[in-house]
């Protein structure tokens, strides 16, 4: 079922057939999923329903049992992780995951798209283009006042920024977010939506995410996984009065 | 006492470096005799593998209980060179088959093995103390990098992999001197290396290959890759899915600690005269690693400090109390990890050091396009260091 409208557009991300059991237990069982070029998508469902799972099978975490994922017309299953980030499949972790020593500006930096191989790293400078896109991704993720704080001292919400704004460093052209606004305030989570309803453009994103409110705000199209399986994908509404939907995951 | 602390201090201001330097280059010469200053030598040859430890296992998170391999490997290698040069047809004429190194001979060996041969040549063994450390570190570390064996496990290996070496090494008689190793070193190109004067030549080499070796370190750890090594330690998953390839980095660090050990371990050769398994195996990689704690793991020079006193400690309380001693390291090592982990280094940087660290820190705030000096002062961790995760690796 793909969107009217992005018909003329092969989707960015094509999931097929994929399939990843844990000693017999699939926790994702023969999952087809696509996501356009500039699609922000949602992706909720029940815990244990294998949605972090899936954000690990596409960046190479977890690797598949059986089915394909292509990215730009590239099979990412059979990729090294390493290769996977440079063909442009950014990822933040459930926890924030950020380098606590060192500095929001040495976080950012680390990201960089140069640098990234042994000698390079050894011989990297930190030119005035690395400052300015530093500052860049700073002022858009609300840290530009902090760039010299050491990031064990930001709020967790801060450090949830931090690490999408490490993501953007690599100007990733796949999203994925895995409960973003997991502990923020009210506030944070109306910043966070603005957040990623600008850096969205020219990108897909792939969310998942429990807060309703906050998939509302956001979502294009949402996907509901049940089971490791696809049990509805469509808009928000269409969804939550989807029967089937009502049953396993908003009911009881 | 202010300026014995600021010479441990681990942080890369050069005046810490210009302190040590002070000691080693002109304090040791002038106070010691040519006895006790070869044995500061000795010492200092051991700080090479410290050095190469803050690096890899301070820095890195990589805890190897094998340095001793490539200390052993690089003075075996240097050991054979003299010990060909030794074994002239004329000294050993009283052999059955004169010419060959001694115990070769005691092991009915009629011809010099291919092992030996190309240790005739001076450059290739100056190479070779060099190259085949790195090349078997490259090896292990492709084997065990880029097969995610990680932290206990790469230590328990690397443990194993000294134990062979020196099971290989003791077994192998002929080949290698056996248990005694390879004794009776005299001269380097005509030079001989017994006199108190090529002693000290020796040692004053040997202080300037450590402090290269201590800028190469600093080096390493101003660069970017200095920062990944940390973030790697600390944050694995994030640096890989960051679009890095985390086992090539480990492979690099683990490399150069190799490098610098092996490089101590030619310098030992010279200066000590001779080259035994008792500097391979289990015990003395292990005591490596308590240098580089007691000094600091995260300090190069710190390392240095760690390797001169636990030493100078084993020599003056093995002199004194020989069944003590043992009890004492062991005692001191326990005591680092639950009392003080970033060892000597640590102590000061927790105690004093904060009034400097908090002028520092003042100054990269107006420049933040960082020259290397400031950007490395943030790099390490401020305050009381908080607890790293490599320390839990430790048996």
């Amino acid at each position: 079922m793909t969107a009217i409208g992005f018909q003329m557009n092969k989707p960015v991300l094509a999931i097929e057939g994929l399939t990843v059991s844990f000693d017999g237990f699939k926790a994702v069982d023969n999952l087809n999923l696509y996501i356009d070029r500039n699609e922000v998508r949602v992706v909720i469902g029940p815990n244990g329903a294998g949605k972090t799972t899936v954000l690990d099978l596409i960046c190479g975490k977890t690797r598949a049992t059986s089915g394909s994922i292509q990215f730009d017309g590239k099979e990412l299953t059979k990729m090294h992780e390493y290769n996977i980030v440079r063909a442009g499949v950014g990822r933040k972790f459930q926890n924030p995951s950020i380098y606590e020593n060192l500095t929001v500006f040495e976080n950012l930096e680390m990201s960089y798209p140069a640098g990234r191989k042994v000698f390079s790293a050894l011989f990297f400078k930190r030119s005035a283009a690395v400052i300015a896109r530093v500052e860049e991704v700073a002022r858009e993720i609300f840290l530009g006042d902090l760039l010299e704080q050491q990031a064990d001292l930001l709020s967790h919400g801060q450090k949830q920024w931090l690490e999408i704004g490490m993501l953007l460093m690599q100007n990733p052209d796949l999203l994925m977010l895995d409960e973003p606004v997991a502990g923020m305030s009210v506030n944070e989570r109306v910043q966070t939506a603005e957040l990623l309803k600008r850096i969205s453009q020219g990108r897909s994103v792939l969310v998942i995410e429990h807060d309703m409110e906050f998939v509302k705000s956001i979502a294009h199209k949402v996907t509901v996984l049940h089971q490791g399986k696809v049990l509805a994908e469509g808009s928000m509404e269409s969804v939550q009065s989807n029967p089937k939907v009502i049953e396993v995951y908003l009911g009881h | 006492m202010n300026v014995l602390d600021k010479m441990l201090a681990g942080k890369p201001n050069l005046l810490g470096v210009a302190l040590l330097a002070l000691l080693i280059f002109v304090v040791f010469p002038l106070t010691l005799d040519a006895f006790r200053l070869n044995m500061v030598g000795k010492y200092l040859t051991y700080a090479f593998v410290a050095v190469g430890l803050v690096l890899c296992w301070g820095y890195g998170g990589i805890l190897s209980l094998g340095q001793g391999v490539f200390f052993g490997v690089g003075g075996y290698c240097m050991a054979m060179f003299l010990k060909l040069e030794a074994s002239d047809p004329v000294s050993t004429k009283i052999q059955t088959t004169p010419g060959i190194p001694d115990f070769m001979d005691w092991n009915q060996i009629t011809e010099l093995p291919w092992l030996w041969v190309p240790f005739h040549s001076f450059s290739f063994t100056l190479l070779a103390v060099i190259v085949v450390p790195v090349l078997l570190a490259f090896i292990i570390g492709m084997a065990l990098f880029k097969r995610r064996v990680g932290d206990v496990y790469f230590s328990i290996v690397t443990q194993a992999i000294a134990l062979i070496l020196t099971v290989l090494i003791v077994g192998q008689q002929g080949l290698s001197g056996g248990v005694n190793g390879i004794t009776d070193l005299k001269t380097l190109l005509g030079w001989d290396l017994r006199t108190d004067s090529a002693k000290l030549v020796l040692y004053f080499i040997n202080a300037a290959l450590l402090f290269g070796c201590i800028f190469i370190g600093r080096f390493v750890l101003a660069s970017k890759l200095g920062r990944l090594l940390m973030a790697m330690r600390d944050k694995e998953e994030r640096v890989r899915f960051s679009g890095y390839d985390v086992a090539t980095f480990k492979i690099f660090v683990f490399c150069i600690a190799a490098g610098f050990s092996a490089i101590g371990g030619a310098m030992f050769a010279l200066q000590v005269g001779f080259m035994s398994p008792t500097f391979v195996g289990i015990v003395p990689s292990i005591e490596m690693v308590i240098f580089t704690a007691v000094g600091g793991r995260m300090s190069l020079l710190g390392a240095v400090y760690g390797a001169l006193l636990v030493n100078y400690g084993k020599t003056y309380f093995s002199e004194s109390f020989p069944e003590l001693w043992l009890y004492l390291m062991g005692g001191l090592f326990i005591a680092v990890v639950m009392y003080f982990p970033n060892g000597l280094a640590g102590l000061w940087d927790s105690h004093g050091r904060q009034a400097l660290a908090r002028l520092l820190r003042r100054s990269p705030r107006s420049q933040p396009v960082a020259t290397s000096l400031p950007q490395a002062v943030r790099v390490e961790p401020k305050a009381p260091a908080p607890e790293r995760p490599s320390l839990e690796t430790q048996p």
